[in-house]
């Protein structure tokens, strides 16, 4: 029972700080493995893991790498480009968040792991380069998605 | 050297559907109960024979439920989902448990009013925290059309495979359900028809995509000594195979490929045929361009060349390879798991009972499953007279 006691003791002044960052699994906006994914985009960042030691980049994250088996792996961050695998529009309403039409699409990172993701443009095509951009959540982080990247 | 599998011959005695379309008088447990009756019927048994029980989507411990409902303790049981393809599992898993002396007689069935219910749910919403939660959902992606869409715009990209090439699986399943009374859909249609219908997530339109009805069927499988009371012709299962792959779109490493590959050739294989050796084809219709992947993955054609394959209505009636012959999940039946009728149909026709649709002199009939989220699963089961 202490934990249950534990939560009417006062707590003091410092814990504020630290309760201000939202613990998005207890939301059930991630798990324990991907908290540190969606803790990245609530600062901008887009993450992926890489292996230690045969240097393979894997999303979702998972204890162990997908490639080698090995169990050291990291938080990189990407460079936030990648190129579309496969693109649809969507029309039909699916979340009342989204009016369709939209457009949903795979985009293969430069790092290798493939998102499903929305491309935030008129039109675009398989092939395309986008870069990554975000989408604000009320309550939740933010969302990665993508747009074109124009070429210099 | 013959398989394993295949030295104690392994038959399906027994095969029928439920009530399909609309169904408003019957529960999907009594659906299932009327359907077993008359399978075991046509294989001379009862309820009392049954002692191996195989379903899926009838609830939580699916079998255990329906085991209650038909008063059937089975000694091999399971209740796996793999999705709409589960059937053609449970008929590799009965043809392995019987083989090795674990049960004698194996019930495998199902039945769903998805379209009475209107339960299809097209998309998670909960906060469950699950990968499908976090990665999926909040991109608007549907359940299931947008899934196979991003697979059916990367094949056509890759492969060049044109619209025409999609609708023409539409119309050769139309063609064969209005040669089938108990279809869904029987009135004529055209590849412009096809074309002309409403696009829901590019490049499927809405005849590129199957029926939502009610139905389901039961199928019983058994060893020799138990085929010999058959009041009609055992069909004899030759080979089968499964596997599966990703459950996320993004974890697929080439959505232009599906499990198929893996079960076709294991199923092939155990058989002991060629592509070429098939008379009758029972792809999973789920989508048009669905039926294009299965094509070359089974090696009835070369990879991307499947669009060509079919454009000479090769898969009509008429055509050198009769495929949907009853009309398919585009225009016979789609109750939310088409795999069991899938076996049936082949069964049919390979009993010389599918009336106006007979492929004529059918000695070797393939179902091919799939199941799950853009090809997440596949089953392959070769049947043949014995
Ligand atoms: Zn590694």
């Amino acid at each position: 029972m202490a934990p249950v006691a534990l939560l009417f003791l006062p707590l003091p002044l410092w814990c504020l700080a630290v309760t201000d960052k939202p613990n998005y699994s207890d939301l059930g906006a991630a798990d324990p493995t991907t908290e540190p994914f969606w803790q990245a985009c609530a600062e901008g960042r887009l993450i992926v893991q890489r292996c230690t030691a045969c240097g393979a980049h894997q999303f979702y994250p998972r204890p162990f790498c997908l490639a080698c088996e090995g169990t050291t792996l990291s938080w990189v961050e990407c460079r936030g480009t990648g190129t579309i695998y496969s693109l649809t529009t969507m029309r039909l309403p699916v979340d009342p968040q989204l009016p369709p039409p939209y457009l949903l699409a795979l985009v293969d990172l430069d790092e290798g792991p493939r998102l499903l993701t929305n491309i935030e443009a008129a039109t675009a095509a398989i092939g395309d380069r986008v870069r990554v951009a975000w989408r604000q959540r009320d309550g939740l982080p933010p969302l990665p998605i993508f747009v074109p990247l124009r070429q210099p | 050297m013959p398989h394993a599998l295949t030295t104690s011959p392994v038959y399906i005695v027994g095969a029928a559907e439920t009530p399909l379309g609309k169904v408003t008088d019957q529960s999907e447990f009594s659906m299932v109960g009327l359907a077993a009756r008359e399978a075991l019927g046509e294989a001379g048994l009862g309820f009392r024979d049954v002692d191996a029980l195989f379903t899926n989507y009838m609830g939580e411990e699916g079998s255990v439920q329906l085991g209650e409902y038909l008063g059937i303790r089975p000694r091999y049981a399971e209740s796996s989902d793999m999705g709409g393809a589960s059937f053609e599992f449970f008929v590799h898993h009965a043809m392995a448990a019987i083989a090795a002396g674990r049960c004698e007689v194996a019930l495998i069935g199902y039945a769903s009013r998805q379209r009475s219910r209107r339960n299809r749910k097209r998309s998670a919403t909960a906060l469950d925290g699950s990968l499908s939660a976090q990665f999926e959902t909040p991109y608007g992606i549907h359940f299931p059309i947008g899934h196979y869409a991003l697979s059916a715009a990367r094949y056509m990209h890759q492969y060049g495979a044109r619209l025409e090439h999609l609708a023409e699986i539409a119309v050769a399943a139309r063609q064969w359900a209005m040669l089938n009374p108990k279809a869904w859909s029987r009135d004529p249609l055209t590849i412009d028809d096809v074309m002309a219908s409403p696009m829901l997530s590019d490049p499927l339109r809405k005849l590129d995509c199957c029926l939502v009805t009610d139905g389901g069927g039961v199928v019983v499988v058994t060893g020799r000594d138990r085929a010999r009371n058959a009041a009609k012709r055992p069909i004899r299962v030759l080979g089968a195979g499964e596997s599966h792959v990703q459950w996320h779109v993004a974890q697929c490493p080439d959505l232009t490929v599906t499990p198929g590959l893996a079960s076709g050739r294991d199923a092939f294989a155990m058989a002991g045929i060629q592509p070429g050796d098939v008379d009758v084809f029972e792809p999973y219709d789920n989508f048009t361009h669905s039926v294009l992947l299965y094509l070359e993955d089974l090696g009835f054609c070369k990879k991307g060349e499947a669009g060509d394959f079919v454009a000479e209505g090769r898969l009509r009636p008429g055509g050198s390879l009769p495929s949907m012959t009853s009309g398919g999940g585009l225009s016979y039946c789609h109750p939310g798991a088409l795999g069991i009728l899938l076996l049936i149909e082949a069964v049919r026709q390979l009993r010389g009972e599918a009336g106006d649709r007979q492929v004529r002199d059918a000695e070797i009939a393939v179902a091919h499953g799939t199941g799950g989220l853009a090809f997440s699963t596949a089953s392959t089961v070769v049947l043949g007279r014995d």
